[in-house]
C-alpha cells in the first residue's frame, strides 16, 4: 500500500471559479415558463421532446399496422405511409434524441455535475428552447396543411422530394420540414454553445476534465460534433429550400415529370446525399456518445464498481468524435461512387469499431466482480449493452460494401440502425430517467411499474426488430407501402409482419405505463432523499433536493477526487463523493486492479 | 468535400493541441485533494464570451466549409458557366477591410481608455460595413441586369447564396455593434466597454477572412493556388 499525497501527480486544475452573479426570476412566469435556469429549462426540454416522441410512436404503430395487414386499413393509403414514415424517423433522430440527450440530459446534468450554478449564458439557453418549441410547432403544423406532411422519407433525398407526386414535394410539407430543421439548428446552436462553454469554464475547484463523470465527457463531446455537423443539415436545407421556392438547380437535375421536361439545369442529386450523411453519420454518435457516458455512470454506481479503464473511457469517446466525420459515405455504397472511395470509407467504418469495442469490454470489466444491484436504470444499462452488441455487429455487415450492396434497401438496414440507434438509445433515456427522477422530483419512480416497462420494453423490443433482420435477408424491401406477393415472398414474412406489428402495439402501449409512473410518482413515490443510489457525482451531493436555483446553497463544491470512488478499501462507506475532502488515503500497490 | 474536411483538420489540431495540455494521461484514480497546478500553465481567465465566440466562428467556419465544399463538387459537373465578377467587389472588399481596420483601431481605442477615439473608430467600422452591404446589393442588381439572373445557372445560384449568407453574418453583427455603440455613447467605463468591443472586432476580422477566401474562390486564385501545391506534392 502506498500513500498517495494531495495532488502528488500535478494535474491540470479547472481555473480558480469565482462564484457567479445570478440571475434571481421575479415572478411566476420568468420562475416557470421564461426561465433562464438551466434546470427548468432541461425539464421543458425533455417534456416537448418526450412528447414528440409519443407522436412519432402512435405514427410508428400506424405504419406497423399497414405493414402486418394491409389492406385492412382503407386510411393508411401510400402517401399517408411515406408521410408516417417521414415524420417517424426525422422527429426521432432529431427532435427526440438529439433534444433529450443534449437539451434535456445536457442542461439538467452538465451545470450540476460539474459543480456549477448554471449555464454560463443563462439567457441564450432560454432562447434556444424556445427556439425548439418552435421548430417542433413547424414540424407538426406541417400535418395541418394542404397536402400534409412530406413523405420523402426521413433522408429527404432528392429530386423526389421536391417533385410532383411526392406527398408534400410540391405543397407545403417539404417546406415547413426544411424551415423546421433549420429553425431547430440555429436552436440547437444556442443550447450546443452553452454545454460546451459550461464545461470549458465553468467547473468547480478541482475538477479536473479528467475528473468529469463520463455522462459530462459524452455530452460535451457529442455537443462540440453537433455543433460541426447541424451545418451540413442546415447547408442542404437551405440548398433545398432555394430549389423548392426559388426554381434554383443546386439539387435539381435536368429532368422530364410526368411526361413534362422540367426548368431545371442540371443539379446534383448526390451532391444533397453527401451534404445530409455529413451530418446524418456524425448525428448517429451525436446520440451514442451522451448514451455511452451516461451508461458508464449508471453501471458503475449500480454495480459499486469504479469504471474500468476511465482514460480509455474518455479517449475511446474523442476518438469516436473525430472518427464519426470520415465515414459519412458508407451511407452511399449504392450511389454509383468509385469503389477505392468505397474501400476507403469501409476501412474507416471498421476502424471506428475499435474505440467503439474498447468501451463495450471497459463496462463488461467494470461489472466483473462489482456488486451488482439489479434495479430499474440497471437493468436498463445491462439492456443497452447486449442491444448495442447486437446493432453494432449487423454494423459490421453493413459497412462491408460486398455484403451492404445486397443488404441496401432491405428490412435488415431498418433492423441494424433501430437496434443501434434506436433502442439502444432509447434504453439508456429510460434508464436515466429512472436513475436521475428522484434527484428532479426528489420522489422514486415505482419500481414494480418500472420493471413491467423495462421487461415489456426490451423483450418486445428484441421481437420486433430481430425477425426484421431475416426479413431483409430474405429480401423485403423497406420504404414499401405493400409488398403484396411477389413470387420470391414467403407466406412467413406476412406472418412474422403481422407478428411484429402486435408486438409492436403491446411495447407502445407499455410505454403509457412509464408516462403513468411519471406522473403518479411525482405525488404518490416514495421520497428518495438526496443521495438514493448512494452515488459520488455532485449532482447527489446538493445541500437540497430538488436543487433550487443556482444549485449549491452559499458555497461552490470543490473536488477532491474523481467520479468513480467505489467501494474504495478501508473506506468507512462503499463510495466516496466527489466534494469529500481527505488528504491521504491507502491505494493497493500499482499493478493491482 | 474536400474544403470542409481541411477545415475539420485544423480544428482538430487546435484542440488536440488543447487536449495535450488538460492532462488526459493523468490517472485521476490515483489522485485526490485539490488538484495542484501545473507551474507552465497559466490559470485560464478568459472569459467565457470570448471563448463562447471561437466555438461560434467554429460553428459558421463549418457552415462556409460545407458551402466551398458543395461548390466545389458542383463545378466539376457539366452546365457550369462561371459567371464574370462585377468590378464594385474590389471596392466592397476595400470597405469590409476598412471596417475590420476601424474595429481594430476601436480595440486599440479601447485598451487606451480613450473615448472619442473609440467613439470614431466604431462609426466608422459600422458605416464602411454599411458601404459594404449596399455594395453587395448593387453587385446583385448589376449581375442580374446583365443576364446572371438567380436559377440561369448553378454558379450564379451559389454565387448569391455564398454572398447572402455572408452578407446576413454581417447584419447580425452590426446588430451586436450598434448595441456596442450604444453603449459607448451612454458611457458605462470603457473597462466595461472593452470584451464587447473586441468581441466584435474578432468576428469582424473573422467575417473579412471569410471574403478573402470566397473571392479568391470566384476570382480562381484559391483553385490556381491549389494546383500549384498538388504539383508540388506529386
Amino acid at each position: 500500500m502506498v500513500d498517495v499525497p494531495l495532488g502528488s501527480t500535478g494535474v491540470v486544475a479547472a481555473p480558480d471559479v469565482e462564484d457567479v452573479e445570478l440571475y434571481h426570476p421575479h415572478s411566476w412566469v420568468t420562475k416557470y415558463v421564461f426561465s433562464q435556469d438551466a434546470k427548468i429549462i432541461a425539464i421543458q426540454y425533455s417534456f416537448v421532446a418526450l412528447s414528440v416522441g409519443l407522436i412519432a410512436l402512435v405514427l410508428s404503430w400506424l405504419m406497423r399496422l399497414q405493414l402486418g395487414f394491409p389492406g385492412v386499413f382503407s386510411f393508411i393509403d401510400a402517401n399517408a405511409y411515406y408521410q408516417f414514415i417521414t415524420m417517424h424517423g426525422m422527429m426521432m433522430v432529431v427532435y427526440v434524441l438529439t433534444a433529450l440527450f443534449l437539451g434535456g440530459f445536457g442542461n439538467y446534468l452538465i451545470p450540476l455535475m460539474i459543480g456549477a450554478r448554471d449555464m454560463v449564458f443563462p439567457y441564450v439557453n432560454m432562447l434556444s428552447f424556445w427556439i425548439y418549441l418552435l421548430a417542433v410547432l413547424i414540424l407538426v403544423a406541417s400535418f395541418f396543411v394542404p397536402g400534409g406532411p412530406t413523405g420523402a422519407g426521413w433522408t429527404l433525398y432528392p429530386p423526389q422530394a421536391i417533385t410532383t407526386g411526392t406527398p408534400g414535394g410540391q405543397e407545403w410539407g417539404i417546406i415547413l420540414m426544411l424551415v423546421s430543421l433549420m429553425v431547430f439548428i440555429i436552436g440547437f446552436t444556442m443550447g450546443g454553445l452553452n454545454y460546451v462553454v459550461t464545461v470549458l469554464q465553468a467547473r468547480a475547484r478541482g475538477m479536473t476534465l479528467m475528473r468529469m463523470p463520463l455522462t459530462v465527457w459524452g455530452i460535451f463531446t457529442a455537443s462540440f460534433m453537433a455543433l460541426l455537423a447541424f451545418p451540413a443539415l442546415f447547408v442542404g436545407a437551405v440548398m433545398m429550400l432555394f430549389d423548392r421556392t426559388l426554381g434554383t438547380s443546386f439539387f435539381m437535375p435536368a429532368m422530364v415529370e410526368m411526361g413534362q421536361p422540367l426548368d431545371r439545369n442540371g443539379g446534383s442529386p448526390l451532391l444533397f446525399q453527401h451534404l445530409f450523411w455529413f451530418f446524418g453519420h456524425p448525428e448517429v454518435y451525436i446520440v451514442a456518445l451522451p448514451a455511452f457516458g451516461i451508461v458508464s455512470d449508471l453501471i458503475s454506481t449500480h454495480a459499486r464498481r469504479n469504471i474500468f479503464g476511465y482514460r480509455m473511457m474518455v479517449w475511446a469517446l474523442l476518438a469516436i468524435g473525430a472518427l464519426s466525420f470520415i465515414v459519412w459515405a458508407h451511407h452511399m455504397y449504392v450511389s454509383g461512387m468509385n469503389p477505392y472511395f468505397g474501400f476507403f470509407f469501409a476501412t474507416t467504418t471498421l476502424i471506428i469499431a475499435v474505440p467503439t469495442a474498447i468501451k463495450v469490454y471497459n463496462w463488461i470489466l467494470t461489472l466483473w466482480r462489482g456488486d451488482i444491484h439489479l434495479t430499474v436504470p440497471m437493468l436498463f444499462a445491462l439492456a443497452f449493452i447486449v442491444t448495442f452488441v447486437n446493432g453494432g455487429l449487423t454494423g459490421l455487415f453493413l459497412g462491408n460494401v460486398v455484403v451492404d450492396v445486397p443488404l441496401s434497401d432491405t428490412m435488415f438496414v431498418v433492423a441494424h440502425f433501430h437496434m443501434v440507434m434506436g433502442v439502444a438509445p432509447i434504453l439508456v433515456i429510460f434508464g436515466a430517467i429512472y436513475h436521475w427522477y428522484p434527484k428532479v422530483t426528489g420522489r422514486m419512480l415505482n419500481d414494480g411499474l418500472g420493471k413491467l416497462h423495462f421487461w415489456v420494453t426490451f423483450l418486445g423490443a428484441y421481437a420486433i426488430f430481430f425477425p426484421m433482420h431475416y426479413l431483409g435477408l430474405i429480401g423485403i424491401p423497406r420504404r414499401y407501402h405493400d409488398i403484396a406477393d411477389m413470387a420470391f415472398v414467403p407466406p412467413s414474412a406476412h406472418t412474422l409482419n403481422a407478428f411484429i406489428t402486435i408486438v409492436a402495439l403491446i411495447v407502445g402501449a407499455a410505454q403509457l405505463v412509464f408516462v403513468f409512473n411519471l406522473f403518479w410518482s411525482l405525488r404518490y413515490g416514495r421520497v428518495a432523499g438526496g443521495n438514493p443510489w448512494r452515488a459520488t457525482t455532485l449532482e447527489w451531493q446538493t445541500p437540497e433536493t430538488p436543487p433550487p436555483h443556482g444549485n449549491w446553497g452559499k458555497d461552490l463544491p470543490v473536488v477532491y477526487r474523481w467520479a468513480y470512488d467505489y467501494s474504495v478499501p478501508g473506506a468507512d462507506q462503499d463510495f466516496l463523493p466527489q466534494n469529500q475532502p481527505g488528504l491521504t488515503r491507502a491505494i493497493p500497490e500499482p499493478g493491482h486492479g | 468535400m474536400g474544403s470542409i474536411l481541411f477545415f475539420l483538420s485544423i480544428l482538430a489540431i487546435i484542440a488536440t493541441w488543447w487536449l495535450s495540455r488538460q492532462g488526459l494521461a493523468s490517472k485521476p484514480w490515483l489522485e485526490q485533494g485539490e488538484a495542484a497546478v501545473l507551474p507552465n500553465i497559466p490559470v485560464q481567465t478568459t472569459d467565457p464570451a470570448t471563448i463562447g465566440l471561437r466555438v461560434f466562428l467554429a460553428v459558421v467556419g463549418s457552415f462556409f466549409a460545407l458551402f466551398i465544399s458543395a461548390y466545389a463538387m458542383r463545378m466539376q459537373l457539366p452546365h457550369w458557366r462561371s459567371l464574370p465578377l462585377p468590378p464594385i467587389l474590389w471596392l466592397n472588399t476595400i470597405m469590409i477591410a476598412l471596417s475590420s481596420i476601424a474595429l481594430h483601431g476601436a480595440t486599440v481605442a479601447v485598451r487606451r481608455g480613450e473615448r472619442s477615439e473609440l467613439k470614431v473608430s466604431l462609426l466608422a467600422a459600422g458605416i464602411a460595413a454599411l458601404a459594404f452591404l449596399s455594395g453587395q446589393l448593387v453587385a446583385w442588381q448589376q449581375l442580374a441586369s446583365e443576364g446572371y439572373g438567380l436559377t440561369i445557372n448553378p454558379a450564379n445560384d451559389f454565387f448569391y447564396v455564398l454572398t447572402g449568407a455572408h452578407g446576413l453574418h454581417l447584419v447580425g453583427g452590426l446588430v451586436v455593434l450598434a448595441r456596442t455603440a450604444g453603449k459607448a455613447w451612454r458611457g458605462p467605463t470603457t473597462e466595461r466597454l472593452r470584451l464587447p468591443v473586441e468581441l466584435c472586432a474578432t468576428y469582424w476580422h473573422f467575417l473579412l477572412l471569410l471574403w478573402l477566401v470566397l473571392l479568391s474562390i470566384w476570382t480562381g486564385w484559391a483553385g490556381e493556388f491549389i494546383d500549384i501545391c498538388r504539383q508540388l506534392l506529386t
